[in-house]
């Protein structure tokens, strides 16, 4: 990029002006937080008593603490399940919506609604979908003459709650995999299939492959927002006292600096989900380099 | 079989397939509709329509010991000032990195977007200490000054539409002698506009939905957003409670973001493609 419009005299000034809010924002908003948060994370604060050094104990703690490792299990298991969840089912919705069958904008419309509205709204009728005695889908399972399923109880929660977050999040990624798919040339498919390829294979040999950049993107938002899930699992499966049936990460961290007031270990666990997810980028860049196919 | 013939029938497992599937998605929202018009004595009905219909639960939402008005107005301005904030100043960066040549542009553009790795949580603990320190907690300030200082996202989006706005014309206003400031404003701002739509769009949902951070920031009933408002509502209802009342609570918080949706649509899905596909 040579070509650039070059600001003269006063004009240096504005431009500065423009970026100001810009400047503000990275330099307190982020570097600020960054550095902040670092430096809470070795200290012992309740906000209440003045703050001392805890030295690394905030950091052995998360390797020590039941209640945080169970935390990291947690998003761990929540990331395994959601990500391939929401990557797959949109894309397999994508590829149907992509055939040029007539109502499609019907369609698109029914299957991005929940990705327009806010998660506590729609989590309150999931509680009533869910409910173990009074709940729609149980219900429904009596009626097929199976057993009632208690589906917010710890050994089914983190269940119920992925399948909520995939159902919240099939809108965008089908979007994205549509902008991707109507990418495709269809004379690919048009050669394909005069060579006499099957769907089948004109699916994993031509479609699979040009849609990877998608495919990647859409992995990596998907693993962004698995870290951050917290609405649903917040009004799902939330107990007494802040606690919850599927406690993970971003929920510990709340609940560890807004109920017990301990802002030291909460900021170690931000900056251990901050290392987490950055690893896991660095794994997905990694892939990209190899496995995505860009024309 | 012929390839007319196995054409049909794959578009006919198709339909039928994303009948199904639109099934579950509009399934909820069907629920919640019904279930708000019914008696509170029907809330676990299994019927889609009301055995009898009744306002009452609207008429309950809007009575003074909810105050549901007034976490709708909450969240209505907060919501609006996050938006016009974000709109102006991630517009302001924009410009200047797609258009203005100047040292250290590109590190400073490499530098915003590296922010977008860092988790909400960590800058959250430290906005939230500084904000006490300032007695602005229970107010709506932390809300929505920080979305004066510009975002990485949003800036990243307009700088990709402002990219391909012609060149000639920047050319054509400098002979004119327009300054920096009026070709942004006169003209960026208004070629904009289609980015700058789908920015308002998903700022104002995302600020509409948010719930971390009012649960932070204004954490008791009923000063608040309707977000928090009806998580606090929900955790009444262990004690009993009505949730025929509890829809009509969501219903109404669910409606402003429909009508944009289905005002809007084409802004909302050609934003979501915007910034999926030019990386």
């Amino acid at each position: 990029m040579e070509y650039g419009l070059k600001p003269l005299g006063r004009e240096r000034f504005w431009l500065w002006a423009l970026l100001t809010p810009t400047f503000i924002g990275l330099i307190f908003g982020a570097l600020g937080s960054v550095i902040a948060t670092v430096v809470l994370s070795f200290a012992k604060w309740d906000l209440l008593t003045p703050p001392s050094w805890a030295g690394v104990s905030n950091y052995v703690e998360l390797f020590k603490d039941e209640k945080i490792l169970l935390s990291l299990t947690n998003t761990i298991k929540f990331t395994a399940m959601y990500v391939p969840g929401v990557v797959i089912i949109s894309l397999f919705v994508a590829v149907l919506m992509n055939r040029r069958i007539r109502g499609v904008g019907l369609f698109r419309t029914a299957y991005f609604l929940p990705a327009v509205t806010s998660a506590v709204a729609t989590a309150l009728v999931w509680n009533m979908i869910y409910g173990r005695d009074t709940g729609i889908l149980n219900f429904i399972l009596e009626r097929l003459g199976l057993q009632p399923v208690c589906w917010l109880c710890t050994e089914n929660a983190m269940y119920a709650v992925v399948i909520v977050n995939i159902w919240g999040a099939i809108g965008e990624g089908m979007i994205i995999f549509l902008a991707g798919l109507t990418a495709i040339p269809r004379e690919y498919y048009e050669a394909a299939e005069m060579d006499g390829a099957s769907g089948f294979h004109q699916f994993f040999r031509i479609t699979v492959p040009l849609v990877t950049p998608s495919i990647f993107f859409q992995t990596l938002i998907s693993t962004i927002n698995a870290f951050q899930a917290y609405d649903y699992i917040y009004m799902l499966t939330r107990r007494g006292q802040g606690d919850s049936s599927v406690p993970v990460v971003v929920f510990s961290i709340y609940r560890n600096a807004w109920n017990f007031f301990n802002y030291g270990g909460a900021s170690a666990q931000a900056i251990e989900l901050t290392v987490l997810v950055a690893l896991l980028m660095a794994f997905y860049f990694w892939l990209e380099r190899r496995y995505v196919v860009y024309e | 079989m012929t390839h007319q013939n196995q054409k049909s029938i794959l578009d006919l497992v198709s339909y039928a397939l994303l009948l199904l599937g639109a099934v579950l998605m509009v399934g909820p929202f069907l629920w919640m509709l019904s279930t708000s018009f019914k008696l509170p004595s029907d809330q676990f009905s299994k019927t889609l329509i009301p055995p009898t219909f009744t306002l009452d639960n609207f008429r309950e939402l809007f009575s003074v010991n909810i105050n549901f008005l007034l976490l709708f107005w909450n969240s209505a301005y907060i919501s609006i000032l996050i938006t016009v904030g974000q709109l102006l100043t991630c517009a302001m960066a924009a410009f200047c990195f797609a258009v203005v040549k100047f040292k250290g542009r590109d590190t400073l553009f490499t530098a915003l977007l590296l922010t977008l790795l860092i988790p909400p949580q960590v800058t959250l603990i430290p906005d939230f200490i500084i904000f006490k320190y300032l007695r602005l907690i229970g107010t709506s300030v932390p809300l929505w000054l920080p979305a004066f200082w510009g975002g990485a996202f949003g800036t990243f989006l307009l700088r990709q539409y402002f990219l391909t706005i012609p060149r000639d014309l920047v050319d054509a206003a400098r002979v004119d002698g327009a300054s920096l400031v009026q070709i942004f404003w006169k003209i960026y701002m208004p070629l904009g506009k289609p980015a700058l739509a789908a920015l308002a769009i998903f700022t104002f949902q995302g600020a509409w939905n948010d719930l971390l951070h009012p649960l932070v920031y204004m954490p008791s009933v009923p000063n608040t957003t309707l977000t928090v408002g009806l998580a606090f509502f929900q955790q009444q209802m262990t004690h009993g409670g009505k949730f025929t009342v509890l829809m009509a609570g969501a219903l109404i918080s669910i409606l402003p973001l429909l009508i944009v949706f289905f005002f809007a649509q084409k802004q909302f899905i050609e934003g979501i493609a915007l910034s999926g596909v030019k990386r």
